[in-house]
């Protein structure tokens, strides 16, 4: 028999921050916090990972999977293990975000919402990341953001992340 | 060269002008260095000369500092919307949910100078008499986010944030919260259900915040440059900022500024800055090039061909008398080799992708927007669409409970509006009036 789906100490720990942000009788405002934490930790977030928030948080499940659906960045189902996300939107696209999504299709031999075939990478179209600027931009795994992607400068990230 | 400038920069990097970002190098955001510019000396003021919460509201109007978010509804008014003898707890809220295309402003502000964001919302706090604060954080930059982290964990160790603050009766606390991806959080009630754990669906309106907010509790939400705007103007005086700016649109702005110029970036100008000096701060036109369009306050608002642009000083009222919107500030700059239809596809793409399904106009029309513009753009469009467009995006505009339907729309009726040759050509030709863009 399986053992009980949870979370390590550190997890909880760190929902525990999170939730005291918050009124003692308003827990669910730690949900996306908490939600973010898991993926975190199990790649991605499983009904019965979710479950396991419901509980944790004093949430109906139902209220926990309209949020993790809601919100693009977490993951129903696994993906590679280098979410790559491009943002492709207009501001992006004037500064060379095109060049850059075309020439991670071509390295990876992958489109958008696709996952090589060794499960090493999965890329995924972005909208609006408020770094315009910085174009073309993208996050890997949500939290980490590299800007001004070259093609020269995107095959460094890809070596440097296998 | 490509990207903003990375840090150390030289510290006038956002302009001459400046007063928020002045002085900022990229790496001087400690407390240590925000105290050595003179931060955290208005919030000393207020609490060493006891003034009275309605005397900074009253500053505040005066300054006519206008929210920097994008509606430019006038910051003072707003405080003073909060209900004054409510027993319990009041919130303030900053919306740092920044994710109109075109915007990189507030991601600037949070991670070089995150002190005057916090010392902004502790005045607020105080003129409010809202004892907690959250900063509301688009979840994209994480980073940014966990330097907002630990310039709070400085602010609380220094004394300024928490109970009796500096030995005064005055207490507030202020926490971070993510966002984790759904533009439509940066509308305040969407935000509002996000900070409870919901999904980001906006609520009717009335009630306004400020009577029913977060909780249910009497809520004031300014974007995170109006609160970084507000240090100044108690130290210097409402009329000082009024100054900088022109009668009813106070101080510096803060405008991004993208697309096909030499150096994008962020550039703090005084309100009534013509357009034209914006651009060369931005090293002007890319390689040579010509402009075409621009987008003066981020992609819901109206485009403007480079003739009526060229003509329009950078404050409310100048670019809405031009015929668009200052909006957030964000400033999109197009040249004469992009293909219109092209780029209004993206942007309609984009409004189908974040509606949150809530209403039904905003929910179908926008997906219609998306697949018409798409048609037209692959050369299987009729003349017929351009007056169906219109007719789509009157549909939507002010029919739904947000702002975001109108987002969709007016992008819509202004690229057909100015730019109607290219969609009339894609339509007869099948193809582009100008090379395609890479």
């Amino acid at each position: 028999m399986n053992a009980p789906m949870t979370l390590s100490p550190d997890a909880l720990a760190r929902i525990d921050r999170a939730a005291a942000k918050y009124p003692p009788d308003q827990k669910q405002s730690a949900v996306m916090a908490a939600l973010t934490i898991a993926q975190d930790e199990k790649g991605w977030l499983s009904t019965e990972t979710m479950d396991f928030v419901a509980v944790y948080l004093g949430m109906p499940p139902i209220a926990v999977y309209e949020v993790a659906s809601f919100y693009t960045m977490y993951d129903l189902k696994p993906s590679g293990k280098c979410k790559i996300a491009l943002c492709t939107n207009l501001p992006c696209a004037l500064q060379g975000a095109n060049v850059a999504a075309e020439h991670l299709k071509k390295t990876l031999g992958i489109g958008f919402n696709e996952t090589t075939a060794d499960g090493m990478f999965t890329l995924r179209e972005g909208e609006c990341f408020g770094a315009c600027g910085d174009a073309p931009v993208l996050l890997v795994n949500n939290k980490r953001m590299c800007c001004a992607m070259t093609p020269d400068k995107l095959d460094q990230l890809l070596k440097a992340l296998k | 060269m490509m990207g903003l400038p990375v840090p150390p920069f030289a510290a006038d990097v956002f302009g001459p002008e400046a007063i928020l970002m002045k002085g900022l190098d990229g790496l001087n955001w400690r407390i240590k260095d925000y105290e050595a510019r003179g931060g955290y000396a208005a919030l000393k003021k207020i609490l060493a000369e006891r003034i009275p919460p309605e005397q900074i509201v009253a500053e505040v109007k005066k300054s006519a500092l206008r929210g920097r978010g994008g509606a430019g509804f006038p910051t003072g008014l707003k405080w003073s919307f909060m209900p004054r003898q409510y027993q319990g707890t009041k919130y303030l809220v900053c919306n740092s949910d920044e994710g109109e295309p075109g915007t990189f402003k507030d991601r600037d502000l949070l991670r070089y100078n995150p002190h005057i964001v916090i010392e902004g919302m502790l005045i607020a706090g105080y003129a409010t008499g809202a004892p907690v604060g959250y900063n509301y954080i688009h979840g994209e930059i994480w980073e940014v986010y966990e330097r907002c982290e630990e310039a709070l964990a400085e602010a609380r160790a220094a004394g300024y944030l928490g109970a009796n603050i500096l030995g005064s009766d005055f207490s507030f606390e202020l926490y971070n919260h993510h966002g984790w991806g759904a533009y439509i959080c940066g509308e305040e009630t969407g935000l509002l259900e996000s900070l409870e754990g919901k999904k980001g669906m906006p609520r009717f309106k009335p009630p306004f915040p400020a009577s029913y907010g977060l909780y249910g509790k009497p809520t004031t939400v300014n974007n995170t440059e109006t609160f970084a705007a507000v240090p100044w103007i108690i130290l210097n005086g409402g009329e000082a900022f009024l100054n900088l700016g022109r009668p009813n649109n106070g101080g510096t702005k803060i405008f991004s500024v993208s697309g096909d110029v030499a150096r994008p970036g962020n550039f703090e100008v005084r309100l009534g800055t013509p357009f034209a000096k914006l651009l060369e701060m931005a090293g002007g036109m890319r390689g040579g090039h010509r402009l075409k369009a621009c987008i003066p306050g981020g992609s819901s608002m109206p485009v403007l061909p480079a003739s009526i642009m060229m003509k329009t000083d950078m404050d409310y009222d100048s670019i809405a008398k031009s015929g668009s919107m200052l909006g957030s500030g964000a400033v999109i700059i197009m040249d004469e080799t992009r293909c219109m239809v092209r780029s209004l596809l993206r942007l309609s793409y984009f409004y189908f992708e974040e509606s949150c399904g809530q209403c039904t106009p905003c929910r179908e029309g926008t997906g219609w927007l998306y697949r018409m513009v798409d048609r037209i753009e692959h050369g299987k469009g009729r003349l017929e669409d351009l007056d169906l467009l219109n007719n789509v995006s009157d549909n939507i505009a002010g029919r739904t409970i947000c702002a975001l339907g109108d987002a969709a729309a007016l992008p819509v009726k202004s690229f057909i509006k100015h730019f109607r040759d290219e969609f009339v050509h894609h339509i007869e030709h099948k193809k582009c009036l100008v090379p395609d863009y890479v």
